[in-house]
């Protein structure tokens, strides 16, 4: 039995849908993440299964049981919001408490559960401040706590780490993920930040337009994508999509190397045109074109700095290019994944 | 080669530059108001502080100093002290009513209908409407013969036409009616009060506390109300301050009746200052809000700043 569940869930205001039939298992424990650019309805989708919006068509399962007409109260799902959503005149035991006291939990129950929640989460110490004296990431703290405290069987994120600056993000994708596991609660975790998705999902739903374009463990969504959105949009630069007469084929920048570089592998080589080239200290991405295929279309290739000298790479020159046959990826003409030859 | 002309060399003024200058504009600017202030309040301040301790009466113009006997005088006069209770139950009777319906009429405007935006309109008029027209009005609709009200309930059969209610007649009736106008006055601005603040709670709040299991009147009374309070507590003040000052609705609708069961401080010193001349004891009778209101806005104040979140 799934946690939760959506069968074909359909979210119009007006006559634009933006969930545009969404079918989607999330089983106990899973860490699901729900990836996608701005405006793809992935946040849509979140508060319809906490109950903050209702869908116009499709059900929802929240531990088996059709939860459609049931108010987000009784959903038994706890939502953490972009900005937090703390509550400014509450103290944080007061906030953390708040969710329990709705639920009519007496008093000596609420604050063992608060205890074992600030706990948890390392925030026992600022129990009798108010959420403006915090720091950005003891409110997410705060936050995750007032998620948590009553046992929900699902946990909703919605881009909780957009407020924090990148320094404390990376931390805190650490510490959410490791936290998840340890509880075991079951998460939905809504981004556009790829390297979170990657970094932290058990299974990432790439969402675009309203509809799931591909479902899969970090690697399948890397490795294998499902059609031509998912390929540009996960990965840094994006996978190189050509046009060629049946289709398209594809192929990641770190696999678009010199062909001295690939030691009898079976490859398919081009003639590669080095137009620009950026050092990043670790790697070194090159952009230019390939012979024989549209002269506009930017091919980028990701390069090991220590391998190609900077005299090597002069604008304008061509060099014999490769990709092993295996790292190859095909589409077809709607842009959906074609079977590999 | 062409011959450039000698360049005229004005000799600088010293006032040449002086509107560029920061502090000069600004003190040309806001001289007006300064003026405007000092010469309209601050001298009828002080002239009113001075008559509060005088013997000045139009009938005999004296500047003779008699210290606070005048405060003395109207202390122990019985009038005046129901004077003062009457200004309380007006103040607080018609800020309670305004800002109930306040309250009211934001949830109501909240929420999206046909017509919205002509009713948000409308719901301004008690304040643009002058004073004097509305109240007139209102004295018609509680006139004792030609009232809509009692017809009304009549119609309705709410009520005998025998037992049709005096409602500028009967004093309890009366203050009722002069509250009811000021609140009526008053809550198109309590409207406003109460849609800015909570328009300006975060929806993120409001959506965690309704997943976290608030209903209507938890989310309305645990999250809301306390995160406007400040913002309604700074509207009270003002609400407060004018009600407790204002004259205009008692004078035009009862004059102060019956049997001065409406009489308010403003009023009262109007009528003892300048329509009966005795202006020593007027300017004592007005001038004993201040301390009033100035220990309710200090507190206030107080509340709000420690309420500050």
């Amino acid at each position: 039995m799934a946690a939760v569940s959506t069968r074909d869930i359909i979210k119009k205001f007006g006559e634009v849908p933006a969930v545009n039939g969404i079918s989607l298992t999330v089983p106990h424990g899973e860490f699901m993440v729900l990836l996608g650019p701005s405006g793809c309805g992935k946040t849509t989708f979140l508060r319809i299964i906490c109950g903050l919006e209702r869908q116009t068509s499709g059900d929802l399962l929240i531990g088996g049981d059709i939860v459609n007409d049931i108010p987000p109260r009784a959903r038994g799902v706890a939502m953490m919001f972009q900005s937090y959503g703390l509550y400014p005149h509450f103290t944080v035991r007061h906030n953390i408490a708040f969710p329990l006291k709705t639920q009519g939990i007496p008093r000596t129950e609420i604050n063992k559960k608060v205890e074992w929640a600030s706990q948890l989460l390392g925030i026992g110490h600022l129990l009798d401040r108010r959420p403006r004296q915090l720091s950005g990431g003891e409110r997410q703290r705060v936050a995750l706590a007032r998620a948590l405290v009553r046992e929900p069987t699902a946990l909703l994120l919605d881009e909780p780490l957009s407020n924090l600056d990148a320094k404390l993000r990376a931390s805190a994708r650490q510490e959410i993920k490791q936290f998840q596991q340890r509880v075991g609660v079951t998460t939905i975790y809504v981004t556009h930040d790829q390297v979170e998705a990657m970094g932290m999902g058990d299974r990432i739903a790439v969402i675009d337009g309203g509809r799931v374009r591909q479902v899969g463990k970090p690697t399948e969504i890397y490795d294998d994508p499902a059609d031509r959105f998912v390929a540009t949009f996960v990965g840094t630069p994006p996978m190189n999509i050509v046009a060629k007469n049946d289709g398209y084929f594809g192929f990641r920048p770190e696999n678009f190397l010199p062909k001295d570089m690939i030691n009898g592998e079976a490859c398919t080589e081009f003639n590669f045109r080095v137009d620009r080239s950026e050092y990043l200290g670790s790697e070194r991405i090159v952009y230019g074109v390939i012979e024989g295929f549209d002269p506009k279309q930017v091919i980028t290739a990701k390069l090991p700095p220590a391998h190609v000298a900077d005299e090597w790479i002069r604008p304008g020159e061509w060099h014999p290019f490769a990709v092993r046959n295996s790292a190859l990826r095909q589409f077809d003409k709607d842009g959906k994944r074609a079977s590999r030859h | 080669m062409a011959v450039i002309a000698e360049p005229i060399v004005k000799p600088a003024s010293r006032f040449r530059f002086i509107l560029d200058r920061r502090d000069m504009l600004g003190s040309i600017f806001v001289a007006p108001a300064i003026l405007y202030v000092l010469l309209l309040v601050g001298v009828p301040l002080l002239m009113a502080v001075y008559y509060s301790v005088s013997a000045y009466t139009i009938y005999n113009p004296t500047w003779q100093f008699v210290g606070l006997s005048n405060f003395v005088d109207i202390v122990e006069n019985p009038v005046f002290r129901e004077t003062l209770y009457n200004t309380f139950i007006f103040t607080f009777g018609s800020q309670i009513l305004g800002l109930i319906l306040g309250k009211f009429g934001a949830l109501v405007l909240l929420r999206p209908f046909p017509g919205r935006k002509f009713v948000r309109a409308l719901v301004i008029l008690p304040w643009a409407v002058p004073i004097a027209l509305a109240t007139v009005a209102w004295q018609w609709m509680f006139d004792s013969l030609y009232s809509v009200i009692n017809w009304t309930l009549i119609a309705l059969h709410v009520i005998d036409r025998s037992q049709a209610p005096n409602w500028l007649g009967n004093p309890d009736l009366a203050m009722l009616s002069v509250i009811v106008v000021n609140a009526w006055r008053f809550f198109p601005f309590a409207i406003v009060i109460f849609l800015a603040g909570i328009t300006a709670v975060p929806q993120d709040v409001l959506d965690a506390a309704t997943v976290d299991g608030a209903g209507f009147w938890r989310r309305n009374y645990q999250i809301i109300m306390p995160m406007i309070l400040p913002i309604v507590a700074i509207g009270l003040v003002f609400g407060i301050v004018f009600t407790f000052t204002d004259l205009s609705i008692v004078f035009l609708m009862t004059n102060g009746g019956p049997v001065g069961a409406t009489s308010v401080l403003g009023f009262q010193g109007f009528q003892t200052g300048i329509v009966s001349g005795d202006v020593s004891h007027g300017a004592a009778i007005s001038l004993f809000m201040l301390p009033v209101l100035l220990i309710v806005v200090v507190a206030m104040l107080r509340f709000i700043r420690r309420r500050e979140i």
